[in-house]
């Protein structure tokens, strides 16, 4: 363990401890744009710099590894004009159209626009003419509001591997794309979303948050019932209607989702949603309780077993139920009817 | 194959008697500088005229030969006859010239004085044709200059192993391997108190001991031959004139930190260095001196060239690094240095090719002698690639310490046509200026970082009255912006804020506000960007600032460039008194904005002149100014 002080506060921390995480045990809260938890850090946007007693410079915390002894300042004039000048950077060459921007409410740029004090940006990079591409069903990517910290670069490289996202152009022509040139419809794009989830400003964002903002939703932590991964993830709810999904820090899935748990939610206020059991009369699908309908098809597994013997039954049971239910349903197909004919289809 | 010591001694036993023999057989030797700038010039076609000619005369004992950059740039193409009594440089050869310097000197024993840069070409017309010949060495431009990186540069015929062994080469690897221990290695450079030539300056010894510390394994040396510095060219130049050198350099790098694996990142610009490179490694792989058991010995060490695709950035060394490696070419946050942590991950080392050149010559002179040369933290030489306002463009190696008026004025032989010396910009778009009140300044890392600017790679462009330090600003930062790989914010956005805020100024469209916001956002760049681009790109701004600030507050307050460059900022006028009507200047106007007669005065239409200056040169009276 090393000894550190913090702003004053003295901790011990592992070994390998980064100065960010340190200050994140003790409650102290550094902007950050381009680190992500699971990512390797890259100490490319600048923000999270502090002081080091005894280093020339100031140290970007994402990437300083904690030394025994070491004292650190998180805010002094000079960190805290250091962070206001990147911020300044990254808003002379940003389209600032907050009010019409999907992303206002939670945007880490805006908010540290406020933090640092800027009401009015002094400096104006000509804007560039990039292409916004809506070709993607879930989302849209606007780069003029792209703040080039690369996450979704590296979620979509380093961690769903799916090399889809790049970096072309140099300079202030940098922009993320995808080889080429291409659309999203036309890429390799397996549109899980992981980088809308990553995107610190409304670069990249789901079509539907155009129809919400942040401070009208209620957020809901749920596990996604898709697949027996058991992905983490909060249900983002206005009005008592979910209207979108994030992905959380869950053991299984360490922030990450997929297409499914990313955008699949719609079925929940669908029209065509099954409300109730439906029983077949007269050659029609007719709405029923469920006590008829458990009674139905308990009276005919009992006929069906009677007449033909256990085996002439057979059980196949949803992937999209929880674990405990598909072994109670594997039990009551063994004991309770008598065969091994049972299956799941969980094996994509 | 040289497979031992004694190989390599019989070796070079074989090439001086060779040379010898050589001597004797044949009563010259034409030496033709065939570097890019010399066959950019025309070397070429002067070495085909020479043969041409020799054959036609039916001279056979001479011997042609081609050689590196000879240094003398600003008198490329450039031949030396090297006769047994004396030798002669001829300057500004073509083939012509070329054909008459075999006929009259070869063949008639003739030396044309005029010609000859160690006779009368330097001096005024009417002495050229009595000038005494000298030795080449004691032209004022080669006087005081001291060649060690640049020790076999238009002397020997890169392309040929023997004569780099037959002038030394080898030997210090050899000594190396048999002698030294890799510890001993380090312990000598780090005592020769060689700094990097690339322009850090670092510890060239203390590095290598970094790499030579981590625990043994795979390791890698890599050259950095990714000169990008506008004006710059003393690596291409040792690359093509010495290859050999640079290799040798490197192989004894790799014993002394454990590698067996080296990489030289040669830009794809110097395809002439980049084939003398590879030739120089395939020779050396023939002879046995890269590849398993190097003279007998446990130590194998591979080589190979990896080109640069034209990205300035990839002259830093972490994305130099991720270059090679097939990413893209971007900086790496340090540490972990790679030193530790480099090629893929495992300790690297990285020097430019001037300090690999550095490296034969202090294992086989000894450290003592090499830091004898140079001032007291700097020690040795350094090549200066003098361009711009200087007479004598060209490559000097200099001990460090000299003084950048003996550079500019013995060595350059000062600015063309009488104008007067303004500044110097050292470290290309990463380093600043200097200006005449610090001519006497002795040049080393200590002085230059003092001054605000750097050592660099060894660029130095010489700026007359003529020159305005804002568009001078302007035009490295304009590089820089460009060069930028776009990683942080500093150095992408800031940048370009900087180039759009100095384009406003040459514009005229500047405000007096302007000069302290470009001066906040530099010194902040310097502070807040990632590597080594972003920290230096805002140096020449900043420097500029400080010594020419009131070119700057002229340029924003009173919407005027002194020196007459920034063309928003100026007019031409026809000083109707003056005026002869001669009407030459609407003859030469080439937008024909110029309008008078025989009765009239000749005026110019603002509206339309494009301010060329045309008109001002060809008024044979004078009457034109611009103001």
């Amino acid at each position: 363990m090393l000894n550190v002080t913090i702003d004053g506060q003295k901790l011990q921390v592992k070994e390998g401890t980064t100065i960010l995480e340190a200050c994140e045990l003790v409650g102290v809260e550094i902007p950050t744009l381009c680190h992500l938890k699971h990512l390797a850090p890259e100490g490319s946007c600048r923000m999270c710099v502090v002081e080091v007693e005894g280093a020339r410079d100031l140290k970007v915390s994402c990437a300083t590894v904690c030394g025994e002894g070491m004292n650190i300042t998180t805010m002094n004039e000079k960190i805290h004009a250091w962070r206001r000048f990147i911020v300044e950077m990254l808003l002379a060459d940003h389209n600032i159209d907050c009010f019409s921007c999907s992303d206002t409410g939670k945007c880490k740029l805006y908010q540290y626009a406020l933090d640092y004090g800027i009401r009015e940006p002094r400096f104006k990079v000509q804007p560039r003419d990039w292409q916004i591409d809506d070709t993607n069903r879930f989302f849209d990517y606007d780069p003029h509001k792209c703040i080039l910290c690369r996450r979704c670069v590296r979620v979509c490289n380093d961690r769903q591997v799916n090399h889809t996202l790049n970096l072309s152009g140099r300079g202030i022509d940098t922009v993320v794309g995808m080889p080429f040139n291409e659309l999203f419809i036309d890429s390799n794009c397996v549109s899980c979303g992981n980088c809308v989830s990553v995107c610190p400003t409304g670069a990249l964002a789901t079509k539907a948050s155009k129809n919400y903002r942040s401070w009208e939703l209620a957020k809901t932590r749920t596990t996604c019932s898709y697949c027996a991964v058991g992905c983490q993830m909060d249900l983002l709810v206005k009005k008592g209607k979910v209207v979108g999904v994030e992905p959380a820090d869950g053991h299984s899935n360490k922030g990450l989702l997929c297409v499914k748990g990313k955008f699949a939610y719609k079925f929940i206020d669908h029209p065509d949603r099954l409300t109730t059991p439906l029983i077949r009369k007269d050659g029609e699908l007719q709405p029923a309780s469920w006590d008829e309908a458990l009674d139905y098809v308990v009276d005919n597994l009992q006929k069906i077993k009677t007449e033909s013997g256990p085996d002439a039954i057979a059980g196949f049971s949803s992937s999209r139920t929880t674990n405990e239910d598909n072994y109670t349903f594997m039990k009551m197909m063994r004991g309770a009817i008598g065969t091994n004919s049972v299956d799941n289809c969980a094996r994509v | 194959m040289i497979r031992t010591l004694e190989d390599l001694r019989e070796f070079k036993i074989q090439q001086e008697e060779r040379s010898r023999q050589e001597k004797a057989d044949k009563q010259a030797k034409i030496l033709v500088g065939m570097g890019t700038c010399g066959i950019a010039a025309g070397a070429q076609e002067v070495y085909e005229a020479i043969c041409d000619e020799l054959r036609q005369q039916g001279i056979e004992d001479v011997v042609v030969a081609q050689t590196g950059c000879i240094g003398f740039c600003a008198q490329e193409p450039l031949a030396e006859v090297i006769l047994p009594d004396r030798q002669v440089l001829y300057g500004h050869i073509d083939a012509e010239k070329a054909r008459k310097i075999v006929t009259d000197h070869i063949a008639g024993g003739q030396v044309i004085t005029e010609w000859a840069v160690n006779g009368g070409s330097l001096l005024p017309k009417e002495q050229q044709a009595e000038a005494e010949i000298v030795n080449v060495g004691d032209v004022p431009f080669f006087k005081t200059q001291v060649r060690i990186a640049l020790k076999n540069c238009g002397v020997i015929n890169p392309e040929s192993l023997g004569e780099y062994i037959a002038r030394d080469g080898y030997q210090s690897l050899a000594k190396v391997l048999t002698e030294m221990t890799p510890a001993d290695v380090i312990e000598e450079v780090k005592k020769s108190g060689l700094r990097g030539r690339g322009g850090g300056g670092f510890s060239t010894g203390m590095k290598w001991e970094f790499a030579h510390k981590q625990p043994p394994g795979q390791k890698y040396i890599v050259c950095n031959a990714d000169e990008g510095d506008p004006g710059a060219f003393m690596d291409r130049s040792i690359l093509e004139g010495d290859p050999h050198s640079v290799v040798e350099g490197m192989a004894i790098g790799a014993y002394a930190i454990g590698a067996n694996k080296g990489y030289v990142y040669c830009r794809a610009e110097y395809p002439i260095a980049v084939k003398r490179l590879n030739l120089a490694i395939s020779q050396a792989k023939e002879q046995g001196l890269l590849g398993e058991n190097i003279l007998g010995t446990d130590f194998s060490f591979d080589l190979e060239v990896r080109l640069g695709a034209g990205a300035f950035v990839c002259g830093e060394e972490t994305a130099l690094l991720a270059s090679i490696e097939g990413e893209r070419g971007e900086p790496r946050l340090r540490p972990p240095y790679p030193a530790v942590s480099g090629l893929w991950g495992k300790p690297t080392i990285i020097n430019n090719v001037e300090t690999f050149a550095n490296i034969a010559p202090i294992i086989r002179r000894g450290s003592d002698w090499f830091g004898s040369i140079g001032s007291e933290n700097s020690k040795g030489t350094k090549v200066f690639a003098l361009a711009g306002e200087i007479n004598n463009i060209g490559l000097a190696e200099i001990p460090m310490g000299t003084t950048l008026r003996e550079v500019i004025f013995d060595i350059g032989g000062g600015i063309p046509e009488g104008k007067q010396f303004k500044g110097a910009q050292t470290g290309g778009p990463s380093g600043g200026c200097i200006p005449a009140e610090f001519l006497d300044t002795p040049i080393d890392y200590d002085n230059l970082a003092k001054l605000g600017t750097i050592m660099g790679s060894g660029g130095l462009i010489i700026m007359a009255e003529d020159t305005c330090m804002v568009d001078l600003a302007r035009f490295f930062l304009d590089f820089t912006q460009e060069e930028s790989c776009g990683k942080c914010p500093p150095c992408r956005v800031g940048t370009t804020v900087m180039l759009d805020m100095l384009n406003r100024i040459v514009e005229g469209k500047g405000e007096v506000e302007d000069l302290e916001k470009l001066k906040e956002l530099g010194e902040n760049i310097k502070a807040a960007s990632l590597c080594g681009l972003g920290q230096t790109a805002p140096n020449p701004v900043l420097s500029t600032m400080r010594y020419f600030w009131e070119e700057y507050e002229e340029h924003v307050r009173d919407k005027k460039c002194r020196a007459g460059v920034c063309t928003a900022l100026f007019q031409y006028y026809i000083i109707p008194e003056k005026c002869k009507r001669c009407g030459i200047c609407a003859k030469v106007c080439p937008v024909k904005c110029i309008s008078g007669d025989r009765q009239t005065p000749y005026v110019i239409d603002q509206e339309l002149c494009i301010k060329c200056g045309a008109c001002m040169e060809a008024c044979p009276f004078d009457s034109i100014i611009k103001q």
